[in-house]
């Protein structure tokens, strides 16, 4: 029976009318295995003709991969920007540091006085008195003015007295009291507890993180629409195709596969090179970042994306290019109708 | 195999198309659905090949119910059947081979058995040596034969063509006609629409015919 069923496809001698065989229509041939390669070839050929597509028509693709790119890459440089400015704070949060400015007309002599002064005080645990000289070599060194202050007939810094109270003077009344005496001395300009800087760092850094958050929800969103836009393109230039794959009974699922794999290549691509712009930018700062750090005395290194960060990058734009195709296709392919 | 029973296909702004209609084709017959251009024949064929749907009736596609098909359904109910388009719609930008193995790949067979059956699809209608060729580069008659390749490669129970010889010469016409003969030896149910008159009383076949949306002689 089987025999001849198949035989009424080739040529020769005509056969007598047999039932046809409906279950040959619902089980894909062969056994188990030979559909599972089926599968993997449909997959296999997916994943590499929607990367032929793109090749195939460069101008666009490279279009549409450079704006991503660029929205990604910017996502992903407020991430780093986030990471490096945490770490900054991170290294500070120990520090409740007091820093006593001295008034212009105080004396050296004057103000290693006052710091030996200040020794005995039981609440320091130290103290470190740094010389207008000090100051100005420091500044000269890392702030890239050296020219200019060379131009300058006077030292323009004052004497800095660095207090570090003592460790059981942790709540903030206590800091509080020590600053306000410190304050009454009348060689003292200015005192400032570094800590309320560090706070004050740390508002600033929650609501950049939160910006950073807001920001890279925006941009994953414009990843999102410019990926769906493009496979809706595709979708129309293809149309044909869809329609007869559809008449000849492919599956919407069967029609969807190659364009989320177009969109995976276009997220995956994008994502990589928005890897390597976020890295080249970062070989650009990295010495002046690293110059500037001299002044919190090397405490700071910048931070790359790490081999982790990169992979999630990579991952999430991907996921994003599916994600893209796959909204646009699910209403798309509902309204395209075999005519 | 496929029964019509009381259809009526209504557009909300032609009014009904289809009207009343009733016949069954049996496993293994041949029938020409003939009428006037406007009498409803390409509606009659949409309502078979799950494209549209009808608005009154029932029609029962190897004992399904097309009508009642879900959505999600109708993929698998168009691979039962083989239709043949009067512009053939081939891929273009495919081979030959790829246009006829479509079927095969959407119902998930492996390529050997791809490779098998396509040949053997192509060498029914004579087309052996043409699978590296694209579509344009065949003639009408070719182009249409591919497109009956890629009907009967998935060896579906019914076969559905619209107009398969519009566009071709008596000679031709007559050459496709037999293979249609052949294919129903073998037990599957054809239904050509067709206003080729000639061919129609030359063949002698069952003759549907469609008169402003109502069957007129079965």
């Amino acid at each position: 029976m089987k025999q001849g069923n198949k035989d009424y496809i080739r040529k020769g001698q005509p056969v007598k009318p047999v039932r046809h065989d409906t279950r040959q229509t619902k089980i894909a041939g062969g056994n188990f295995i030979d559909k599972l390669q089926a599968h993997r070839d449909l997959h296999a050929h997916a994943l590499f003709s929607s990367l032929g597509r793109l090749v195939a028509s460069p101008f666009t693709s490279i279009m549409t991969i450079t704006v991503l790119a660029i929205a990604i890459s910017l996502a992903s440089g407020f991430y780093i920007l986030v990471m490096n400015l945490q770490q900054l704070t991170g290294s500070l949060e120990i520090s409740n540091q007091i820093s006593l400015f001295l008034k212009d007309d105080v004396s050296g002599t004057h103000a290693s006085k006052l710091a030996d002064n200040l020794r005995k005080n039981p609440d320091v645990q130290s103290v470190k008195l740094i010389s207008r000289e000090q100051g100005l070599a420091e500044f000269q060194r890392y702030s890239g003015f050296g020219a200019a202050i060379n131009a300058l007939e006077n030292n323009p810094l004052p004497i800095v007295i660095q207090v570090v109270p003592k460790n059981s003077l942790e709540d903030k009344q206590g800091l509080e009291n020590l600053l306000q005496s410190f304050q009454r001395y009348p060689e003292v300009d200015f005192a400032q507890v570094d800590l309320q800087w560090v706070e004050r760092l740390q508002s600033i850094m929650a609501v950049a993180r939160l910006f950073a958050i807001l920001l890279n929800l925006m941009l994953g969103l414009a990843v999102l629409f410019v990926i769906g836009n493009t496979i809706r393109l595709e979708l129309h230039n293809r149309r044909d195709e869809v329609v007869i794959a559809k008449l000849v009974g492919a599956t919407n699922s069967f029609i969807q596969r190659p364009f989320l794999y177009s969109g995976f290549w276009i997220g995956f691509i994008s994502g990589v090179a928005a890897w390597f712009i976020v890295t080249v930018l970062m070989l650009i700062l990295r010495q002046p970042v690293e110059k500037l750090s001299g002044l919190y005395e090397g405490s700071f290194h910048l931070l790359f994306l790490s081999f982790t960060d990169t992979l999630a990058l990579i991952f999430i734009s991907s996921m994003l290019g599916v994600l893209g195709s796959w909204s646009v296709l699910v209403y798309q392919l509902r309204q395209l109708k075999p005519e | 195999m496929l029964k019509f029973d009381n259809v009526t296909k209504r557009y909300p702004d032609t009014g009904d198309v289809l009207r009343n209609i009733s016949f069954h084709l049996r496993r293994g017959e041949i029938a020409f659905l003939t009428g006037h251009s406007g009498a409803g024949k390409s509606t009659l064929l949409k309502l078979i090949a799950a494209m549209e749907r009808c608005s009154r009736g029932q029609i029962l596609l190897d004992g399904q119910n097309l009508s009642q098909a879900k959505e999600k359904q109708l993929p698998f109910i168009r691979r039962k059947m083989g239709v043949i388009y009067q512009d053939y719609k081939l891929l273009q930008d495919r081979t030959v081979f790829d246009n006829v193995a479509l079927p095969l790949v959407i119902a998930g067979y492996g390529h050997h058995e791809i490779a098998r059956r396509v040949r053997a699809a192509l060498d029914k209608v004579s087309l052996s040596g043409k699978e590296k060729k694209y579509p344009q580069a065949l003639s009408g008659g070719e182009q249409q034969r591919v497109g009956i390749a890629r009907a009967v490669v998935n060896k579906p129970p019914i076969i559905i063509a619209d107009e398969p010889t519009g566009n071709l010469d008596p000679e031709l016409s007559t050459e496709i006609m037999l293979l249609f003969g052949e294919f129903q030896q073998v037990g599957v149910t054809v239904l050509i629409a067709s206003h080729d008159i000639s061919l129609i009383t030359q063949l002698n076949h069952r003759v549907l015919k469609l008169d402003h949306g109502q069957l007129v002689s079965s």
